[in-house]
């Protein structure tokens, strides 16, 4: 089996008009900053885009934005801290041009998960008595109260891994792990960007993260060089 | 060191104290998430205790912020900012990192606030006034506010213009319901208890009138009641 593609274009050329893709990564850690640039290039309209944040942890989504690629985003974190500090992806929304969903931190993730795992929905005692409760069904278990969320299985995934091997087996570095797994487990079709592309036996077996049944391709890019000190202000963390 | 408040023009002790009094809450042993903003402060004051701070990214025994020459993309925060291990440090997916934030598994969780309720409800996300509408940057803060064993505010006493963050009823969208179990403000600290809110500790020079001009509900003193120590 060879999963390997010779480039992030080929990678990602059947990406479709209307498509739902789920972006891995969370600011400057393991995010899928050559796929999402290809994905601009390549054009591919009426998007909806799952991803942490939008714009300001998840600067790469700007590119899609820029592009008018963008129908939604689903998310837990759209905005800027400061009200005062407007993205792109918040003139869009304003503008009536894009529509967001926002889901809590936890619930988001696991209905990505669930939805890699076969599990239609599942209950939730987070967001009861607020304003994500509303419309959807609420239902106590031994006196506790939960809410129903909706398992998400997206058309593709794209994620961003530390190394890879021809089968799909990923290993991801620190907290560049993040949101990738539960995403690469989603989606129907998983795109890994790798810095390094092994032979198969070079990653030890114990050590996989993301096992290569749920990663349908894999393209070696060069790694990313990103200033992490740019982007977010100390003043931007503590308003 | 503490300037004594005002009714209106509040001042009391620094964000830094108010952190340095969190930190003398948390026991040795505990699991600590700490929110982003004002929380990450308390970060400061328990270097070398045996405290495992959880980095909701996907990270225990987070270190200190990064030096310039440690700094690495692959190792931050869920403030975007760069960090380092922790010997006994390890790393996991968001996935895992919520179970253990949702599942019951963390001991502590300090968050920031809008509003705090006299029930100890908690808004924390939404400002309607921002025209966001009923989105907004919800971020781990309903899971962390639901799932962690104990939560902890701290929070300016008062809004920049004066009006009081703990009332009666949380007007602005909540974070969770019946959530919080103690605030720590640049005046006080206050529990919550199933009687309302009990006063335990006021910054010196201020008397219990000061405090309640200033807070919506009113406050249960205790017999206990405190200068809050530093």
């Amino acid at each position: 089996m060879n999963r390997a593609y010779p480039s992030v274009d080929e990678a990602i050329a059947d990406v479709f008009d209307n498509a739902t893709i789920a972006l891995g990564g969370f600011f400057t850690a393991g995010s899928p900053i050559r796929l999402t640039e290809a994905l601009a290039n390549q054009g591919a309209k009426n998007l909806t885009i799952i991803v942490q944040s939008v714009g300001i942890g998840n600067w790469e989504v700007n590119m899609l934005l820029e592009n008018r690629q963008v129908r939604k985003v689903i998310c837990n974190y759209p905005f800027f801290r400061s009200a005062s500090r407007v993205s792109l992806f918040e003139q869009q929304l304003r503008a009536g041009e894009v529509e967001c969903e926002v889901y809590p931190l936890g619930t988001f993730i696991e209905k990505l998960r669930a939805g890699g795992a076969g599990i239609a929905g599942f209950y939730t005692p987070t967001g009861v008595g607020t304003l994500v409760a509303e419309g959807k069904e609420c239902r106590a278990f031994n006196g506790k109260e939960y809410l129903l969320e909706l398992a998400i299985s997206p058309d593709f995934a794209f994620v961003h891994a530390y190394k890879g091997d021809p089968y799909g087996n990923l290993v991801y570095r620190e907290t560049s792990r993040n949101y990738n797994p539960e995403m690469a487990m989603s989606a129907n079709i998983t795109i890994a960007e790798v810095e390094n592309l092994v032979g198969p036996g070079e990653i030890n077996p114990d050590q996989v993260h993301t096992p290569g049944i749920f990663v349908q391709r894999v393209v070696k890019v060069d790694r990313p060089d990103i200033d992490v000190t740019i982007e977010v202000s100390p003043e931007e963390m503590n308003t | 060191m503490v300037t004594p408040a005002l009714p209106g023009s509040v001042i009391g002790i620094s964000r830094e104290l108010m952190a340095l009094r969190v930190a003398a809450e948390i026991e040795d042993g505990s699991y600590v998430n700490l929110g982003i903003g004002i929380p990450t402060l308390v970060s400061n004051w328990i270097e070398g205790r045996d405290i495992v701070l959880q980095s909701e990214i996907g990270m225990l025994n987070t270190g200190p912020l990064a030096e310039a020459d440690q700094i690495d993309q692959d190792l931050i925060n869920a403030s975007c900012q760069p960090v380092t291990e922790l010997p006994g440090c390890c790393y996991f997916s968001i996935g895992e990192s919520f179970a253990m934030i949702r599942g019951g598994h963390m001991d502590i969780a300090v968050l920031g606030a809008m509003q705090v309720s006299e029930k100890g409800d908690l808004a924390s996300w939404n400002v309607p006034a921002s025209g966001r509408g009923k989105t907004g940057n919800i971020g781990g803060s309903m899971d962390l506010a639901v799932g962690a064993r104990k939560v902890i505010v701290i929070t300016e006493h008062v809004t920049r213009t004066g009006e009081p963050k703990i009332v009666r009823e949380c007007i602005y969208p909540l974070t969770a319901r019946k959530c919080v179990n103690l605030i720590v403000t640049n005046l006080a600290v206050i529990e919550v208890v199933s009687e309302g809110l009990l006063l335990k500790e006021i910054v010196a020079g201020l008397t219990t009138e000061d405090i309640q001009a200033v807070t919506e509900p009113r406050l249960i003193i205790s017999p206990d009641l405190k200068e809050l120590a530093l």
